[in-house]
């Protein structure tokens, strides 16, 4: 069928986004909104000692003083030692970030809200600023929660014994990586429009999030409220990225002003805002020891991960959710026979940490994928080679890895093979010799990780999350007019679930996509979803969606039979309808026969209906794999620093593929991410913690002209457990870009002994070690 | 990211622009494309904005007794597709395309970008390079400006209170230049890290060679340019290194770097190294 699984079509949304006739939460309009304009801490940490309000607009100016029925952000863990920060709406006593809330501000239009938070004068009193994590856990290093003692908001431990590893390696590598703070950037920011409707006794949130249930409950918990009090609605959502999958701090201030003075209010935050107090992810620092024999093949590994988590705790994921993920992911694809690994999640006068696409993977992929070219540097061999030797095998597969990973399919080496093939990296060589003779540095890089996807409660829990994901849970519906309804309570912000999710009811009911209306996001009008994060989003509403479709696929069957005179077991379902031969029942007449017509059944109808909604997990709670290779080739310019993508693969193999179009522009758009990690983007704080790329002139995101033209190659290997074997996709291609390109980099600039370790890979970083090299063959022996 | 109060108009008489920029806290604004971001940013907060399109003659180009004359409120955007009924040297046109984006050289004007003087803009050192004057007008007066003396540092300018730019004035044998102009940017349509042009007019013995986005305003290399001239030679990178050290001290080794590539790469389009 044309609209079903594997359709390579466009999606449903993209009429209304082309016409500029999508809703996002700057689009709504209720009659008598005003908008809000917050006061946000200028210092990265002090005391509050006053907040003066502007003399006549006291009514129109709130802090946390008069939100004392506010609860904070409160994030429990239930790992051991972790330290819970209250996070508060507005800050309390101290700030701890530049950008932090202090004071919200509403009046008829913006720029007047933004005028009325000029006007309010804050005192405070500065206190030493934690800009580093070297700072942070320095002895006498100031305190981000005074109650603490220290600034770890957690630290763990895998202990691993590395003494057979170590007194058998002949090759011993030691690094120290370093990746970027950035911000997600999503095209929209966040944006928050609440009111209290008096009808349906509701405070209603219009908001730009990925997870709208979880968001309900964060705000019924901090307001008060009781859930069904709080009706939360995701509209058009303009990217999402991990940015939108916590509750907010600006979100509870909305709530609770737009109940207290009963009016409409709406905040839209802005590129600066964004910059700023939205700088929350992705800075890791690495000390890695390999131990490895002399073919290469990795005999254990011991590291230090230090993540700089910033200020607070995010609800729900934590401020640990990201060095779990760290340590638990590094030994990444690799058959590895022993590892250790130490992680410290500090905290610093910084936005709260915030999981973004691919969620730590990007940093400890770059930090292994560097590590085993460096092993293959050591021991003279081709880093493919290398790699192959140390990937799980494909005869291995299921596999459980040292970390305790279940990799449920899959071939990596396969997937590395195929990716060099594309890229042609068996006559790189004499290509780059060739290039060398014109003056010209290009280099060969490879990276391969895994993505878990769709992992569910066990391993949420051994998170020590405040909140656990399960099941997840669908509507399908056949209406009046004989069409289809479906409705989940996960969301589409881009990724095309809404057009995907419908896919999958055309697989069961063989009906066209045109047919299928798809509601999602709103806690009034759907099922309870955890949301989409974690690559989960087709594989959990997917298979909700998918079992519901079965279920009203079989109902239909026997209406449809009935009405063909003969038995369900002789019918099927085609082109909207149920068939016996030739004769037919369209979804329409049954529909018709249905709600407007019972007559036409038998007295025992099933009364169950239409209606259907199910549930569903995976077989499996561990997570599906999906895995990739991708292959850059790079040229690297001496004169300006400048690195350009000559050529940029990717095989990837996410299992069972929904909608092909869909996924290319996942791979594309992540790919994209990823490069902006590897190249471009990069907070910058000075030593007093203010950040120096608060616009996106100096905030430098890649643009088309940056960006290659992404080759892709595919294997689709079907997850045994899960339905239509689908793995998740939505983060991986986020998660490769940084090793392969610093690889290339690093292969380009050989010849200059110059070996980058730091992410982004600037010009002035590349242009710096150029330098450096220089210098050194100065000095004479 | 909204701007602070202000009002906002455009006069039709040199005179009525000269009585608007009297009023306290009044600025110009010509496209804007600076200015507006830093209004959105709080950074620039002038009281009352004054809009020179209105005025006769600032948006045309003419050409009188071998000069070409580019109204100061003429885009970007403009100069880049030729929308000219005069000829305009190929070196404005080549430069024109790479200002920024087309959004941005959709409204950012010649004489808007001359008077915020970035040191990173292309037109402050590309009309340095065309020996460029500037017709500048105020209330009573008008003045003529060589480019090379008009921009006196970062972001500061020969402009006079009340004082605005009326017309860009090159030479027509700048259409006969032989040219060669090169900028560094991290990103296609970024400000510049560096950038270099070199400008030789055979015809009249003239020779400049001018250095960009060196933090202040352009800087002139005279000898280095007149020995291309008499040579026609590439000094080489090692010859064009020390001279940008010896004229900016404070740049670091990186900055350095990127300099002397820019002007090495402006040179070789004329004079391949």
């Amino acid at each position: 069928m044309q609209s079903g699984i594997g359709a390579r079509i466009p999606r449903k949304e993209d009429a209304r986004h082309l016409k500029g006739k999508a809703q996002f939460v700057g689009d709504i309009k209720i009659a008598g909104t005003w908008e809000a304009a917050f006061v946000r801490s200028p210092l990265a940490h002090a005391r509050i000692t006053a907040i003066h309000k502007p003399q006549g607009a006291e009514a129109r100016v709130f802090t946390a003083e008069d939100m004392v029925d506010l609860a904070p952000i409160r994030c429990e863990s239930t790992l051991p030692s972790y330290k819970v920060s209250d996070y508060p709406a507005l800050a309390q006593g101290k700030v701890r970030y530049v950008g932090e809330c202090i004071a919200i501000c509403i009046a008829p239009t913006r720029a007047e809200a933004e005028d009325l938070a000029e006007a309010v004068r804050v005192d405070l009193e500065p206190l030493a600023p934690v800009v580093s994590v070297e700072q942070a856990l320095a002895p006498e290093a100031a305190l981000l929660h005074d109650d603490w003692g220290d600034n770890l908001f957690l630290t763990t431990n895998h202990a691993g014994d590395l003494t057979e590893a170590k007194a058998k390696a002949t090759v011993v590598i030691e690094r120290e990586y370093e990746t970027a703070r950035q911000a997600m950037n999503p095209m929209e920011g966040k944006g928050v429009l609440a009111h209290w409707d008096h009808k349906a006794e509701q405070l209603v949130a219009y908001t730009s999030t990925q997870v709208p249930h979880l968001i309900r409950t964060g705000l019924s918990e901090c307001l008060g409220l009781d859930q069904a009090e709080v009706r939360v609605i995701a509209p058009d959502v303009g990217g999402g990225f991990g940015y939108k999958c916590v509750l907010q701090p600006e979100e509870l201030s909305l709530a609770w002003v737009a109940r207290r003075v009963d009016r409409p209010i709406r905040w839209t935050e802005d590129r600066r805002e964004h910059l700023t107090a939205g700088a929350n992810t992705r800075q890791h620092k690495y000390k890695i020891t390999a131990y490895a024999d002399d073919t290469g093949r990795l005999l254990g590994l011991d590291a230090d991960i230090w993540v700089d988590v910033g200020a607070y705790s995010v609800w729900p994921f934590t401020a640990c959710l990201e060095a779990a993920q760290a340590g638990g992911n590094l030994p990444g694809p690799y058959d590895l026979g022993a590892y250790a690994c130490r992680t410290y999640s500090v905290a610093t006068n910084k936005p709260g940490f915030t999981p973004y696409r691919g969620v730590a993977r990007p940093g400890v992929c770059f930090a292994m994928e560097l590590t085993m070219d460096a092993i293959a540097r050591a021991v003279g061999r081709d880093p493919l080679e290398v790699r192959c030797l140390n990937l799980v095998q494909g005869a291995a597969m299921p596999y459980t890895n040292i970390t305790g990973k279940f990799y449920d399919s899959g071939d990596y080496p396969a997937a590395a093979r195929a990716a060099a093939e594309m890229i042609d990296s068996a006559n790189f060589r004499a290509r780059q010799k060739a290039a060398a003779a014109e003056g010209r540095h290009i280099g060969i890089g490879f990276s391969t990780f895994t993505e878990q996807s769709a992992h569910g409660t066990k391993v949420f829990a051994a998170w020590g999350l405040p909140l656990v994901p399960g099941y997840e849970q669908a509507m399908v519906k056949l209406t009046p007019s004989g069409t289809v309804e479906v409705r989940s309570g996960n969301h589409s912000f881009g990724q095309g679930l809404e057009t995907t999710i419908a896919q999958v009811a055309c697989e069961w009911l063989k009906t066209d996509l045109a047919q299928v209306k798809v509601t999602m996001g709103d806690t009034g009008l759907t099922p309870y979803s955890t949301g989409a994060y974690a690559s989960r989003g087709m594989v959990m509403a997917g298979g909700a969606v998918s079992k519901a479709a079965e279920e009203l696929a079989r109902r239909l069957k026997i209406h449809g039979a009935h009405l063909l005179q003969c038995k369900p077991d002789e019918v099927e379902i085609n082109d909207c309808a149920v068939t016996n031969g030739i004769a037919s029942a369209s979804f329409a007449e049954i529909a018709s026969a249905w709600y407007l017509h019972p007559d036409r059944l038998p007295d025992d109808v099933n009364t169950a209906g239409l209606e259907v909604t199910e549930g569903y997990k995976p077989d499996i709670d561990t997570g599906v794999f999906t895995y990739a290779t991708h292959a850059a080739i790079v040229e690297v310019d001496p004169a300006t620093g400048r690195t350009t993508i000559l050529d940029y693969v990717i095989f990837e193999d996410c299992g069972r593929r929904v909608n092909p179009l869909i996924l290319d522009g996942q791979s594309y758009g992540g790919a994209a991410q990823g490069i902006g990690t590897a190249l471009f983007e990069e907070v910058i704080y000075d030593a007093a913690g203010q950040p120096l790329t608060s616009t996106l002139a100096d905030y430098i995101l890649p643009g088309p002209a940056e960006l290659p033209h992404f080759r892709l190659g595919h294997a689709e290997t079907l997850s045994p457990y899960s339905r239509h074997g689908i793995k998740g996709v939505g983060e991986g291609a986020a998660i490769a870009p940084a090793g392969a390109i610093v690889n290339a980099i690093n292969d380009a600039l050989s010849g200059y002994g110059v070996e980058l370790t730091q992410i982004p890979a600037t010009p002035h970083r590349v242009l710096s070690a150029l330098l450096d090299a220089q210098d050194k063959q100065k000095v004479p022996a | 990211m909204k701007p602070a109060p202000f009002t906002h108009d455009r006069p039709d008489t040199a005179a009525a622009v000269a009585s608007a920029l009297a009023g306290d806290g009044a600025k110009i604004i010509a496209g804007g494309q600076s200015l507006g971001p830093m209004m959105n940013l709080r950074l620039a907060r002038p009281a009352h904005l004054v809009g020179l399109t209105a005025l006769p003659g600032m948006t045309e180009i003419t050409e009188t007794g071998g000069a070409i004359h580019v109204g100061a409120g003429v885009t970007h955007a403009r100069i880049e597709d030729g929308d000219s009924p005069v000829t305009l040297p190929p070196m404005l046109r080549h430069v024109a395309r790479g200002i920024a984006y087309r959004a941005v050289r959709n409204k950012g004007t010649i004489g808007g970008s001359l008077a915020h003087a970035d040191p990173a803009a292309d037109w402050v050192t590309t009309l340095t390079a065309l020996d460029a004057t500037l017709h500048l007008r105020g209330r009573e007066s008008a003045r003529q400006v060589p480019m090379r003396d008009f921009m006196l540092g970062a972001y500061r300018t020969a402009l006079a209170p009340q004082e605005f730019i009326e017309t860009v004035t090159l030479r027509t044998s700048m259409r006969e230049a032989l040219w060669g102009y090169d900028k560094i940017c991290r990103k296609v349509g970024e400000f510049a890290d560096a950038m270099a042009a070199l400008v030789l007019v055979p015809g009249e013995g003239y020779a400049r060679l001018v250095v960009g986005a060196t933090g202040g305003r352009p800087l002139l290399l005279p000898d280095l340019a007149a020995q291309i001239a008499r040579t026609a030679q590439h000094p080489g990178p090692d010859v064009l290194r020390a001279a940008l050290a010896e004229h900016l001290p404070e740049a670091d080794r990186v900055k350095l770097h990127l300099l002397t590539t820019a002007l090495d790469r402006a040179i070789a389009k004329v004079i391949p190294a």
